[in-house]
């Protein structure tokens, strides 16, 4: 049952990765409803599992790394949904299906749903840290979604090589604004999950410490560089998208440095 | 009931003998002299054309006579000018004109608001009455679908209006950004005009001849800069419009370099309108600087053009549509007429229209 939703969740996403492709391939390319829609009900259908899971499991389904993934391709999804609409980027979703259908399929696809073994007790707190820090991660995506979508609208006015995706995004100045306000809002959460693992009770793993106090100081420098007109938007764009393909493929460190110690 | 439409336009005749059709009195008997039960005039300055519905079949010559009237020993030489489409030619001719694909520049929108006050002329003089009301109403529903449906109004199609979307694209909304027209020349002047007409509040001009930059300042709304500080002004300006007609560079990446070292993040667009060019190349290579010529900008016109004359296809198709539904529709309207003693139309009310 729960694999099915996240299944049909994956669909979804597929289904506006398969329209956004059709209509570029046209040269017409429309974002709106439909993508919006098949974000929406991916989301729902992503809580449905999570959901599940967790009832399943009698915690915070954050147990393996299957679920790691999971839980971050939802964060992705729902701060696309709360941001999305306010700075009316709806061709975010065009550019976040791809990567949250990319995430979900290779969580199904590879065999990285080991069931969890451990009977601790649950901890609200480490169950807290880590909940947050996967959202934080879920602005830092989206901030490399507006990072990506700079880049493109970019070096289209740049080399005056204007296609119909150009008429499409929004301005730079406020995909600029856009990726600024999405940093700190990651941000925020990752010092939150930060502070919160102090609280756990837990001995303090010293791997885990250094990779995420560096995914901290990354951005950390991002922003004060940013806010102190030390980097021009076209660099802070480019550090976003490097940023969070750092930070990915740190989290799954600290993903497999957690096996022996699920979260 | 029959449709005709008679009328001449930029496609079948010049500008002159057009403005003396347009400026043509004694149209509001459009309906007695056409001998139709309804009639309205479509009058713009690419066309003058008149829409009318008869019971019974009419010559279109007869219809015609109302248009010729009043400029009758003209009519001969103008002849070929005139085309006549009844029935669906007639439909399918008004939904081509509503969509904009018969227009000079396709994919334009103005058309379909002149139309639409045409309409709402012809029905407050009487002269729509329900099967002109259908056909427009029907009409303005196409040119809407096939906006939303096609991209045939995608794209600006003339130089100053490319400059003013880029603009658009890079900073937003315009009202708050600062722009310095460097040079009277006429095609700068104009787009000036445009950003201003798009929210541009601070417009900065500066001109060799001081004389000549106030008298603008003052006509589009401006102030005057002293041609020896426009340099220092390109600290502060968002946007940069050069058309003088200097025949060496004004700006290169070394002197403009100092000038951009306090506004790392925010970007400064260069329109440079000026023949041989006021800005060097190289300047587009430089962090945060969008540099764009007229050959530049003209590509983009001819691009935006090109896929609105691409759409051309996928209109006809909608339109076909709706030709196709109208003449049903039509068909069942002659049905009810056939029925009846007289057709009934006075059960066609007439709402408010879609302005």
């Amino acid at each position: 049952m729960g694999r099915s939703l996240l299944i049909l969740s994956t669909l979804c996403f597929f289904a506006a990765v398969v329209r956004t492709v059709l209509s570029l391939r046209r040269g017409q390319f429309q974002p709106g409803l439909f993508n919006f829609t098949a974000i929406a009900a991916g989301f729902v259908l992503q809580t449905a599992f999570l959901s599940v899971r967790g009832h399943a499991l009698g915690r915070c389904p954050l147990t393996n790394l299957f679920e790691v993934f999971i839980f971050l391709a939802w964060s992705v999804a729902l701060i696309y949904l709360l941001v999305g609409p306010v700075y009316r980027l709806s061709l975010m979703g065009a550019f976040t299906s791809p990567l949250v259908f990319l995430i979900q399929f290779l969580a199904l696809l590879t065999p990285i749903d080991q069931p969890h073994t451990s009977h601790r007790a649950v901890n609200s707190w480490l169950e807290l840290h880590a909940s947050v820090s996967l959202i934080a991660y879920g602005a830092f995506a989206l901030a490399c979604v507006a990072g990506l979508m700079y880049l493109v609208q970019e070096r289209q006015l740049k080399t005056h090589q204007i296609h119909s995706v150009f008429y499409h995004l929004p301005p730079l100045t406020h995909l600029f604004e856009a990726m600024t306000r999405l940093l700190w809002v990651g941000f925020l959460l990752y010092s939150i999950g930060i502070v919160t693992g102090f609280f756990t009770g837990e001995p303090l793993p010293l791997v885990k410490m250094a990779i995420a106090l560096s995914v901290w100081v990354l951005y950390a420098t991002i922003l004060a560089a940013r806010h102190l007109r030390r980097l021009a938007p076209k660099s802070v764009a480019a550090l976003c998208v490097f940023a969070f393909s750092a930070a990915l493929t740190l989290l799954w460190g600290i993903t497999f440095v957690s096996q022996t110690r699920p979260l | 009931m029959n449709l005709y439409c008679i009328g001449l336009s930029h496609h079948t005749a010049s500008v002159e003998t057009r403005e003396r059709y347009a400026r043509l009195e004694g149209w509001r008997n459009l309906r007695e002299a056409s001998g139709c039960e309804e009639a309205l005039l479509l009058s713009t300055c690419n066309r003058v054309e008149l829409y009318a519905a008869a019971a019974h079949a009419l010559s279109p010559e007869s219809i015609g006579c109302c248009l010729s009237s009043e400029a009758r020993e003209r009519v001969d030489l103008e002849a070929a000018a005139i085309y006549q489409h009844a029935g669906d030619d007639c439909v399918q001719h008004l939904f081509r004109v509503v969509s904009g694909l018969d227009s000079m520049v396709v994919g334009e929108t103005e058309i379909l608001g002149q139309t639409k006050r045409a309409y709402e002329e012809g029905r407050s003089t009487g002269g729509a009455g329900p099967y002109l009301h259908r056909l427009f109403q029907r009409a303005f529903r196409v040119a809407k679908q096939v906006r939303t449906h096609t991209q045939i109004t995608r794209g600006a199609v003339s130089v100053g209006s490319v400059a003013v979307d880029l603009a658009q694209k890079i900073f937003g909304e315009l009202n708050g950004r600062r722009v310095l027209l460097l040079g009277a020349g006429e095609t700068g002047e104009r787009t000036a005009r445009a950003l201003v007409s798009r929210g541009v509040r601070d417009l900065r001009i500066s001109n060799r001849s001081e004389e000549r930059a106030a008298q603008l300042a003052a006509i589009v709304g401006g102030r005057a800069v002293d041609f020896s500080r426009w340099q220092e002004e390109c600290r502060e300006v968002d946007i940069l419009i050069a058309s003088t007609s200097a025949t060496a560079p004004l700006l290169d990446p070394a002197r403009l370099a100092p000038l951009l070292r306090d506004r790392v993040d925010q970007p400064l667009f260069i329109i440079d309108m000026a023949v041989p060019r006021n800005v060097t190349p190289e300047v587009n290579e430089m962090s945060g600087v969008y540099l764009y010529d007229m050959d530049s900008l003209q590509v983009i016109a001819a691009q935006s053009l090109a896929l609105r004359r691409q759409q051309i296809a996928a209109a006809e198709e909608i339109i076909a549509e709706h030709v196709s539904d109208f003449r049903e529709w039509l068909r069942q309207g002659m049905k009810r007429g056939a029925r009846a003693s007289a057709p009934d139309l006075s059960r066609e009310t007439l709402p408010a229209p879609e302005l």
